[in-house]
């Protein structure tokens, strides 16, 4: 099929790079940076701040290896520009470990060999913290049906699960 | 993506004037859909405008005792909100039903009302797409067409509105309250989304300066006997193959009041009166149901690939609509249907 006009390289006035100072509160901790308005937050964090624990799957919002808690609110980091999180507080998986001491939910992954590749591992976990704090889930259905967002292409699923049963405290 | 200009809305009216000055800027909310194609070189705004902290994010009570949400409740908010958890079941249900929780606590109530098809051809910007591009033609109609609409299709376009929120919507008679340089108006839920015929580059019948304030619910709400039932190839994460709202309100067995609309078969949530009005004054069994599924289906028209959706439909109905009289809601934690 013939290519459409839309393929073409855009007509459109190209702006010139604005960057953009913006504040945000990393794992505690208060980032100062400027960035053009077409960097997601993933981006930002991966690229600007070095943290790249969280990881770019589908870049589309489909595999949830971008997860990452804003306000405590799980979301997909790949699908927000990092310029309308200005002044939040963002906890990526390198944030979830305090005084040396894995969080609950990094050691049972570990207890339950609740990964293989690892590489959707890190938003795995920021989506069960998050999962566990909203207290919705308590039977396995809902564990899977509120995890579905996080695809694990190595197919660790019946790990995950009972990696975050034991972290919830329920074997 | 393409590079663009930001720009972050003081407040409503700055938001619209922000618009109304420059027509190839978008409003960003959740940025679920908008920053996917935006990705796909699908969308390429000049300019992106920042609603997401305005303050449109309650859920309240109506003076006639229905609900208004604001245009920003994000879709988890929302479906576990007290109000439309107990009296919208059917609305949190098709929320739930959705996407994934990431996504849900991203987009908002307005956003979900204005995302756009999946049609694969849409996304292919390598591919003849009417909707992306006006009059370059339908790569669907002809070509892999599994996905697509079985109602109300034109020649220009054949794609699918992939909201299931929508659908709960349509089916509960809400209303769109939207703002824009000329004042304010609100347009019936059934009036707010377009059927493609020769523009299928529009998709709802929002103005190029209005914005979405808020969605209101009718206090009807179907609370008893309602399901939200949504057939798919995966069993969460994936947009609707076939999806039916059904709310009867029964006097006994027999049936006083009926809602039935349909997701992921037409270019809109798709209700038919006449399907209806012919459950009304019944009983409640397979037959009035199987005749209401034929009324919504009678102009259904499968393609290449997606004529399984007229019997997925018909059987998806009845099966909905037992549900709902049996006042055994679909779960949207346990799959099995029953």
């Amino acid at each position: 099929m013939a290519p459409t006009s839309a393929a073409q390289p855009s007509a459109q006035t190209i702006p010139a790079l604005d960057k953009i100072p913006i504040t945000l509160i990393v794992n505690g901790v208060a980032r100062q940076l400027a960035v053009a308005p077409w960097t997601t937050l993933l981006d930002a964090l991966r690229d600007r701040l070095d943290l790249t624990g969280t990881k770019k799957g589908c870049d589309h919002g489909q595999c949830g290896a971008c997860t990452v808690l804003v306000g405590g609110r799980r979301i997909n980091s790949c699908m927000t520009l990092a310029v309308m999180q200005d002044g939040a507080s963002v906890t990526t998986v390198e944030g979830l470990a305090s005084d040396g001491q894995l969080h609950p939910v990094q050691q049972a992954f570990i207890d339950h060999d609740a990964f293989q590749c690892g590489y959707c591992t890190p938003g795995q976990i920021c989506s069960a913290v998050a999962l566990i704090a909203e207290g919705r889930a308590k039977t396995v259905e809902e564990i899977r049906e509120l995890m579905s967002g996080n695809i694990c292409r190595c197919g660790a699923y019946p790990n995950i699960v009972a990696a975050i049963q034991q972290a919830m405290g329920r074997p | 993506m393409i590079n663009f200009q930001y720009s972050r809305a003081r407040d409503v009216a700055d938001a619209v004037r922000l618009r109304a000055a420059e027509p190839t800027a978008k409003f960003i909310a959740g940025g679920t859909n908008l920053i996917d194609l935006m990705k796909e070189n699908v969308e390429r705004p000049s300019r992106v405008i920042d609603i997401s902290r305005l303050p449109l994010d309650s859920v309240e009570e109506t003076a006639n005792g229905g609900v208004r949400i604001g245009a920003l409740v994000p879709n988890s908010d929302l479906a576990y909100h007290p109000l439309i958890a107990q009296r919208y079941p059917l609305l949190a249900s098709a929320i739930l039903a959705g996407a994934s929780a990431q996504l849900r606590n991203m987009a908002s109530t307005g956003g979900n009302l204005l995302q756009r098809t999946r049609c694969y051809y849409f996304y292919d910007t390598a591919t003849p797409c009417n909707k992306r591009q006006p009059g370059s033609g339908c790569s669907a109609i002809n070509g892999v067409n599994r996905i697509h609409a079985i109602l109300g299709t034109s020649e220009s376009c054949i794609a699918t509105h992939p909201s299931d929120m929508c659908v709960a919507l349509a089916a509960l008679d809400a209303r769109v309250h939207v703002t824009g340089s000329r004042g304010e108006r609100a347009i019936a839920f059934v009036d707010f989304h377009r059927l493609p015929e020769d523009a299928p580059e529009r998709d709802t019948n929002l103005g190029a300066d209005e914005m979405i304030v808020a969605v209101e619910l009718p206090p009807e709400g179907f609370a008893a006997n309602y399901t939200y039932l949504k057939i798919r190839d995966r069993l969460s994460y994936a947009f609707a193959l076939v999806s039916v709202a059904a709310a009867l309100q029964l006097d006994s067995d027999t049936i006083r009041q009926a809602r039935l609309a349909l997701g992921g078969v037409a270019h809109k949530p798709w209700r038919n009166s006449d399907a209806e009005s012919a459950l009304v004054g019944r009983q409640a069994d397979r037959a009035a149901f199987a005749a209401a599924a034929d009324i919504i289906l009678r102009d259904a028209k499968g393609f290449a690939h997606n004529a399984f959706k007229i019997d997925l439909a018909r059987r998806a109905i009845v099966r909905a609509l037992t549900q709902a009289a049996q006042a055994t809601p679909q779960s949207q934690a346990i799959k099995k249907i029953r």
